[in-house]
């Protein structure tokens, strides 16, 4: 079977997700956004690169956040942007998927940016488009964030280097976690040596430890000697089922404290894809401290997502 | 219409029969095995040369449509489905719209599916109104209507208590329940199995428990009730340990497998493929592996079709949204073939679970190719392999996960109470 976001010359042809994505197509996607990093200090923020392409930015679920990097990115390279909330229109009337998206195609679309509550949406999209579009996925279920994984690997890169020598921790509800998914792909493919989970077993997926990670279930054993430190977000329906008992108890095992951060090396990096629940499982004195590689994550968030979208416009 | 056929390879598992001999059929019976009957003269001879010459299938489920999905399929296009894969008998489960469980509708699905005067049709009732798991249906009512058997096909029975007297009931007047055992909890809001694939997917898995927990529970209801029970659609391989245990301490209880679950995986689901997507779920190649080797065995009695056709809307849509099932009918020999080649059993293997053993499950004189029976007879070429592909299904579903694959096991001929219904 071939992977569906190649084409037949191997490039990248939509981006779904990181999983099967050889290394060198995601060192030329970092190396890539580095230059579009300073683009944001000039006083001119664009380059034409997407002039006169059209790029939908497709959100069946809402987020603003990611829609607004993604346009940010877009409009930077030039392109036309135009945003659909799906989810509060079509659909609800009935419209099928590949019926809204047939229906954008024929407004002569260059590109698809999709969000979707399920898992695989992106996929079948990409399978159902002309050939000259492009589709990429900006979460699909509990599936994939591709880009998210990418700008964390850019993240990771800016700060530490050489991925070949790291310890990185992924912390919190793995099961639900698109974002952990795709950073796990990132980080064994781009061969980091030691990557562990640490969540209840309520929040770990079956088999997780086939994807390449070691689980703790134990924040302390987990933390010691990491060099990344990447807290999942915790939503708060979580705590309506049997998962987890509550939030306070949540925080006491699981949340990311100064003291608890101790055990990692001294240089740790701590990441978050947001948006953050404050107290539930980060302190803010880690989201805010001198750690915390947050907010430069969002910056170059937007050149990772020009780059992505940058090289599919070029293959 | 007195036909004969020579020529070929006659395979009927219940007199351990497979040897080159003419079959005479006459007045929808048969009349002769080997030797003609006195004063014999055909209307027609066939040619069987090459071919293997059995009972007509007997699928335990195949699912019609009617009454209420007839967007999906109609009886027409499923009945010819039917014949076209040399079923002549098949079980169609309640969950139709509304579901079979007024005597009404099971009359008028008999009586419909009598005049396309194709494959014989043995419904299911609903075991409970509804469906709903709530209160019992009218077993003996619909028992009389033509029902062979009571079942809540996919629908939950999540309320122990209306299953305990459910099969309480069914027992004092000796139905058989057909069960496929699922712990609706524990399987709530999943769409595939539980294990790596799920997990790299970001799919909702259910557990293998969903089902170990419903079988244990039956099993001991069984005990309790001294219930007659069919388990449909065995997916995991520790269930098949409980099933072994129930057997041998003398239960009287059978079970079923969707010939899918014979052949394909979790890891079949590949990217999303929505053809895979099935109820139960494709389990793990170690599940699967146990599932041939428990139809081998014996400990599962029978492969059925499952045949579920489905609308290309309803499959092009993300895997957890669209609906689950394959169509089934004209893949039930070829998949059953194949098994039973790959295990290197042959091909009276494969007759066997289509014909002697659903018979069995079934308590009919069917299945059975002896003088004086009636002639529900399958000709087929086992050696032809054949590329599926939609314009060459006759059912209204061209959902397949096989499509664009080859298969072994052609029909040739099918023939229905000793008319020749199908013929290719």
């Amino acid at each position: 079977m071939r992977n569906p976001q190649l084409n037949a010359q191997g490039e990248l042809q939509h981006l779904l997700t990181i999983e099967g994505l050889p290394a060198a197509i995601i060192r030329q996607i970092l190396d890539t956004a580095e230059p579009f990093v300073s683009i944001a200090e000039r006083e001119v923020k664009k380059v034409p690169l997407l002039r006169g392409k059209s790029i939908f930015n497709l959100f069946f679920e809402n987020s603003t956040r990611t829609r607004t990097t993604f346009e940010i990115a877009a409009k930077r390279l030039s392109a036309d942007v135009i945003n659909l909330n799906v989810g509060a229109s079509s659909t609800a009337k009935g419209e099928t998927l590949l019926d809204t998206v047939n229906n954008l195609s024929a407004m002569l679309a260059d590109m698809f940016v999709v969000r979707h509550a399920q898992s695989g949406a992106a996929h079948l999209i990409a399978q159902h488009v002309a050939p000259h579009i492009h589709v990429i996925n900006a979460g699909d279920g509990r599936h994939a964030h591709p880009t998210q994984g990418l700008l964390d690997m850019f993240t990771i890169r800016h700060y530490k280097g050489d991925f070949t020598r790291l310890v990185v921790a992924i912390v919190g509800d793995v099961l639900h976690s698109r974002v952990a998914r795709s950073q796990i792909h990132a980080l064994t493919t781009l061969g980091v040596p030691e990557l562990r989970v640490i969540a209840p077993k309520t929040l770990l997926p079956t088999a997780v430890e086939r994807l390449g990670v070691r689980v703790f279930h134990d924040l302390a054993q987990g933390l010691r000697g990491a060099d990344v430190v990447i807290m999942l977000r915790l939503q708060s329906e979580r705590m309506r089922g049997a998962l987890l008992p509550s939030a306070q108890e949540y925080f006491k095992h699981y949340g990311l404290t100064p003291e608890r951060l101790e055990v990692a090396n001294p240089d740790v990096i701590v990441m978050h894809p947001g948006p953050m629940n404050r107290g539930v499982e980060i302190d803010s004195a880690v989201a805010d401290g001198s750690h915390s590689v947050i907010l430069p994550q969002v910056t170059f968030g937007i050149a990772v997502r020009m780059a992505v979208m940058a090289i599919l416009a070029g293959n | 219409m007195r036909i004969e056929i020579h020529s070929g390879r006659v395979i009927d598992s219940a007199s351990d029969l497979d040897a080159s001999k003419t079959l005479y059929i006459a007045a929808g019976k048969v009349v002769g095995l080997g030797e003609a009957p006195e004063g014999w003269h055909a209307n027609r001879r066939i040619d069987a040369s090459g071919l293997v010459v059995c009972p007509g299938f007997i699928d335990l489920a195949a699912r019609l449509r009617e009454p209420g999905f007839e967007y999906k399929a109609t009886l027409e296009s499923e009945m010819r489905a039917a014949i076209a894969g040399g079923v002549t008998s098949l079980v169609c489960p309640p969950d139709t719209e509304p579901p079979l469980d007024e005597p009404g509708l099971v009359e008028m699905l008999k009586h419909r599916a009598r005049l396309l005067n194709q494959a014989h049709v043995y419904p299911l009732g609903a075991l409970t109104q509804g469906l709903a798991g709530e209160s019992l249906a009218e077993m003996g009512e619909l028992a009389e209507a033509g029902c062979i058997g009571f079942s809540q096909a996919d629908a939950p029975l999540i309320d122990t208590q209306v299953l305990w007297r459910a099969l309480q009931y069914a027992a004092t007047f000796g139905h058989t329940v057909w069960l496929r055992p699922q712990e609706a909890h524990l399987a709530r809001g999943g769409v595939a199995h539980d294990g790596e694939v799920a997990t790299r997917l970001g799919l909702a898995a259910i557990p293998v428990t969903a089902e170990t927990v419903a079988v244990t529970v039956i099993i001991a209801l069984m005990r309790e009730t001294g219930a007659r029970v069919h388990l449909c659609r065995i997916s995991a391989r520790e269930s098949l340990d409980l099933v072994r245990q129930a057997k041998s301490d003398g239960l009287a209880l059978t079970c079923d497998v969707g010939a899918h679950h014979l052949h394909l995986s979790d890891k079949d689901i590949g990217y999303f493929n929505t053809h895979c997507h099935f109820v139960p779920p494709l389990r793990g190649t170690e599940d699967r592996d146990a599932l041939r080797s428990a139809l081998c065995d014996g400990t599962i009695d029978v492969v059925c079709s499952d045949h579920t056709p489905v609308d290309d809307d309803a499959k092009l849509l993300p895997f957890a949204e669209s609906e689950a099932g394959a169509t089934g009918l004209e893949l039930l020999l070829p998949l059953t073939l194949k098994w039973a080649l790959e295990e290197k059993l042959g091909i009276g293997a494969a007759v066997r679970a289509l014909t002697v053993q659903p018979a069995r499950v079934l308590g009919l004189e069917a299945g059975v190719l002896g003088v004086g029976r009636p002639a529900d007879v399958c000709i087929f070429d086992p050696e032809h392999h054949w590329k599926v592909e939609p314009r060459q299904l006759r059912s209204q579903g061209k959902n397949t996960p096989f499509l664009g694959l080859e298969v072994p096991g052609k029909v040739r001929y099918t023939l229905v109470s000793g008319q020749v219904v199908f013929e290719a």
